[in-house]
């Protein structure tokens, strides 16, 4: 099988320790991964912004890039939900414009071969346990595009339940978004804050030391407002946790 | 506060005092998860929700894909039972019809039953201009009109009020609108209810002309339904002699068996309640029972544009339930007022800019006011994809484009203030269509990692307000990976 990772532009310019920790996780697991080094940004902020038309040649690019790989798989839900469930979507709206086929067939094969991490973890590699320590008190702050878009449901749960040493407390209002949403916490700054400050309220709540989600935007937002509110509490990519061995818990 | 929205101030410049204002922000925290918990309960009880859930979509879907038909049925149904119809092309218009039907009574005065429609339009404010005066029956509008406030919620429109609150307004106002608060009134939920029952009770019984909205309008026998719960409906439906209904043209449906769908799904997502109080349905006139004349205005007011808009017509099968507003993180910060309609929330983010079109500077920036969570989705009755529609109102927005307004096909152009940010997505989408290009970018911030602000001047500040800014690493992860494994992809 040959897998790629697709990074995002976010994780590869800011968050690399999040690309070592995949690249470590899937190589104890047997993988053989690859970083296609033609991978840039999947358009999610084009799309979501409202530019679509600039998005497309984005999609045609990490399609032209990733075609080839049986699987993709990247370590953010909000990127793996842009290319799952809004490449179909861009595919249709260009076809009902008059455009054609075209657009739609070069997203196709990416389409279905992209997996968020978690889920090529459990529904790919079929395993929960990936022989990972973390000796910590963490909270799990399910992502909305991956909690509601792509339907990641108990797989980072059961994933981190596995975890030696670590110990899992539920985060109260945890379906609740963060507040990040893209250029929404700039377009509307004051009510992205107010909804970052209360996450953060509700993680400091459960006594955790650690923040865990499966994106690291919402983890910047939700990683500078903690640090803002000088709460002690740091944002930790899922990958980072899976990713910790014994020999590193102890260092 | 004014009575009306007219002239409001963009989504983030009208949230801001809500976000600042801590008993608005307890009173709309408390209400929303209250109802948002009971909504969970009363929906998980049922194990074909999903089904009626498409269900209802389809009904929707196909009524609007035929609306022409189905329309012209209803007329002919409505005036067969001995009922008038009028067709308001917009707000004014029916405005004027609704102010003639009134004054050609002789009456100077009407009960309302609670109805979006006639919000929508204004029609409490016309008819005052015309010497009438409209008295709003349902408790939550009665505080409003009371506190010559506005609705800041579909369902609960005072939902912005505690208990206290009320209390003061009704003790302040009844007296100067008919019977005043009772000696000692108290912020007992009971009292208060109590002090608004005598209150309306003798406006019910004076009043000659009824105004009401519909749920439901069945084509097939004429049919409208009046789902309320207070039974304020019932009686200003029934013992007035004359009755005038204000309704969107996107309330028909079908037929009773239609019906039976929604009146499972509306309760249970708007009150958390199995099966609704008051289900009021008339057909027509009847001799010697309840209104001798009836007329129903329909209303498009915008309607036929979105439906002509493949991606914004789904907003048109909303029941307005308000599980959105309910749901939305968004709405429970910046309160209903920053939406600048009738209809706040997710709904009317995407409702408002379609009805009213994205000229002014309040219905361009609701497309915005999301964070495109999906929770309005997850649990709309009607499955409205309410983030695509968003997405797809920026993209107006932002980059203009063909739409119909008025009836006419039109091409909009791009909304003023978007300059930077179109430059913005142009210059990133040059960078992303280069690799290099990124690489570069990557190891200039990288190399001057050092020099870079804790927080950000001018326009950054809209981020670091709040926020620190992450630290950029020593080197971007591709770096690393060629630095490491390199040479092994062969540069694709």
């Amino acid at each position: 099988m040959r897998v790629a990772l697709f990074l995002t532009c976010v994780n590869d310019t800011l968050y690399p320790d999040t690309g070592r920790a995949v690249v470590a996780l899937l190589s104890r697991l047997g993988v053989d991964v690859d970083f296609p080094m033609g991978q840039t940004c999947c358009g999610q902020a084009h799309y979501n912004t409202g530019y679509r038309h600039e998005a497309e040649p984005l999609a045609r690019h990490f399609a032209d890039v990733f075609r080839g790989y049986d699987a993709i798989v990247t370590p953010s839900g909000s990127c793996g939900a842009m290319v799952r469930e809004l490449y179909p979507r861009m595919g249709e709206r260009a076809r009902a414009e008059g455009r054609g086929d075209s657009l739609a067939a070069a997203l196709a094969p990416v389409v279905h071969r992209t997996y968020e991490l978690t889920e090529f973890l459990v529904d790919v590699l079929g395993v929960t346990d990936v022989g990972a320590c973390y000796p910590h008190r963490v909270t799990y702050h399910p992502t909305c595009h991956g909690l509601r878009g792509l339907g990641l449901g108990d797989r980072p749960r059961r994933l981190l339940e596995a975890v030696r040493g670590l110990e899992l407390v539920e985060l109260p209002g945890a379906d609740e978004c963060c507040g990040f949403g893209g250029t929404f916490a700039l377009k509307n700054a004051e009510v992205s804050a107010a909804m970052g400050a209360d996450k953060v309220r509700n993680a400091e709540s459960t006594g955790a030391e650690v923040l865990c989600a499966a994106d690291n935007s919402c983890l910047m937002h939700i990683g500078g407002t903690m640090s803002r509110l000088r709460t002690g509490m740091r944002p930790v990519h899922i990958a980072e946790i899976l990713a910790s061995t014994q020999e590193e818990a102890a260092a | 506060m004014s009575g009306t929205f007219v002239g409001m101030p963009a989504f983030p410049v009208a949230a801001r005092e809500a976000v600042h204002d801590a008993t608005l922000r307890g009173n709309l925290r408390h209400a929303t998860h209250t109802i948002r918990a009971k909504r969970a309960r009363a929906v998980g009880e049922l194990s074909d929700w999903a089904r009626l859930r498409e269900a209802g979509r389809r009904i929707k879907d196909h009524t609007l894909r035929h609306l022409d038909r189905y329309l012209v049925q209803l007329e002919e149904s409505v005036t067969a039972a001995g009922g008038t119809v009028h067709w308001a092309a917009d707000a004014a218009e029916a405005n004027r019809i609704v102010t003639a039907l009134v004054k050609a009574t002789g009456e100077s005065e009407v009960v309302k039953v609670k109805s979006m429609a006639t919000q929508e339009i204004g029609l409490n404010e016309a008819l005052e201009a015309e010497g009438v005066r409209a008295y709003e029956t349902d408790l939550a509008e009665l505080i409003v009109q009371l506190g010559k406030d506005r609705p800041s919620h579909i369902l609960v429109p005072a939902i912005h009020r505690n208990r206290g609150e009320i209390r003061d307004v009704f003790v302040r106002e009844m007296g100067a609108w008919g019977r005043p608060a009772p000696e000692g009134l108290t912020d007992a939920p009971a009292e208060l209810a109590e002090a608004a029952r005598l209150h309306l009770r003798e406006k019910f019984l004076r009043a000659k002309v009824g105004v009401c909205g519909a749920n439901f309008m069945v084509a097939e026998t004429g049919t409208l339904v009046v789902v309320e719960s207070e039974g304020n409906g019932r009686m200003c439906l029934t013992l007035p002699e004359t009755l005038i209904a204000v309704a969107g043209i996107e309330k028909v449906v079908p037929s009773w068996r239609d019906l039976e769908v929604f009146l499972q799904t509306l309760p249970r997502s708007s009150t958390a309640e199995r099966m609704n109080p008051y289900t009021s349905t008339w057909t027509g006139t009847a001799d010697e029972d309840g209104p001798r004349a009836f007329h129903l205005v329909l209303l498009d007011n915008g309607r036929t544009d979105a439906l002509a808009d493949r991606v914004g017509r789904q907003a048109l099968r909303c029941i307005r339930c308000s599980a959105c507003l309910n749901v939305c993180p968004v709405y429970e910060r910046a309160g209903g007022h920053a939406y600048g309609s009738v209809y706040p929330g997710p709904i009317g983010a995407v409702l408002s800019p379609q009805l009213r079109g994205t000229a002014s500077e309040i219905d361009a920036s609701l497309p915005y006011a999301s964070s495109l969570c999906g929770a309005c989705y997850e649990v709309c009755p009607v499955a409205i994809d309410i983030p695509e529609v968003l997405v797809h109102l920026r993209e107006r927005v932002a980059q203009g484009g063909p739409a119909v307004r008025e009836g006419n096909r039109v091409v909009l152009r791009p909304a003023r203030g978007h300059a930077a940010e179109r430059a913005a997505m142009r210059a990133a989408g040059w960078v992303f269509a280069r690799p290099r290009a990124l690489r570069a970018g990557q190891r200039l911030a990288s190399r001057t990692r050092r020099l870079h602000p804790r927080t950000l001047p001018g326009p950054g500040r809209a981020w670091s307000g709040a926020r620190d800014l992450p630290a950029v690493p020593v080197e971007p992860f591709r770096d690393w990976w060629q630095r490491t494994r390199g040479g092994k992809d062969g540069g694709r």
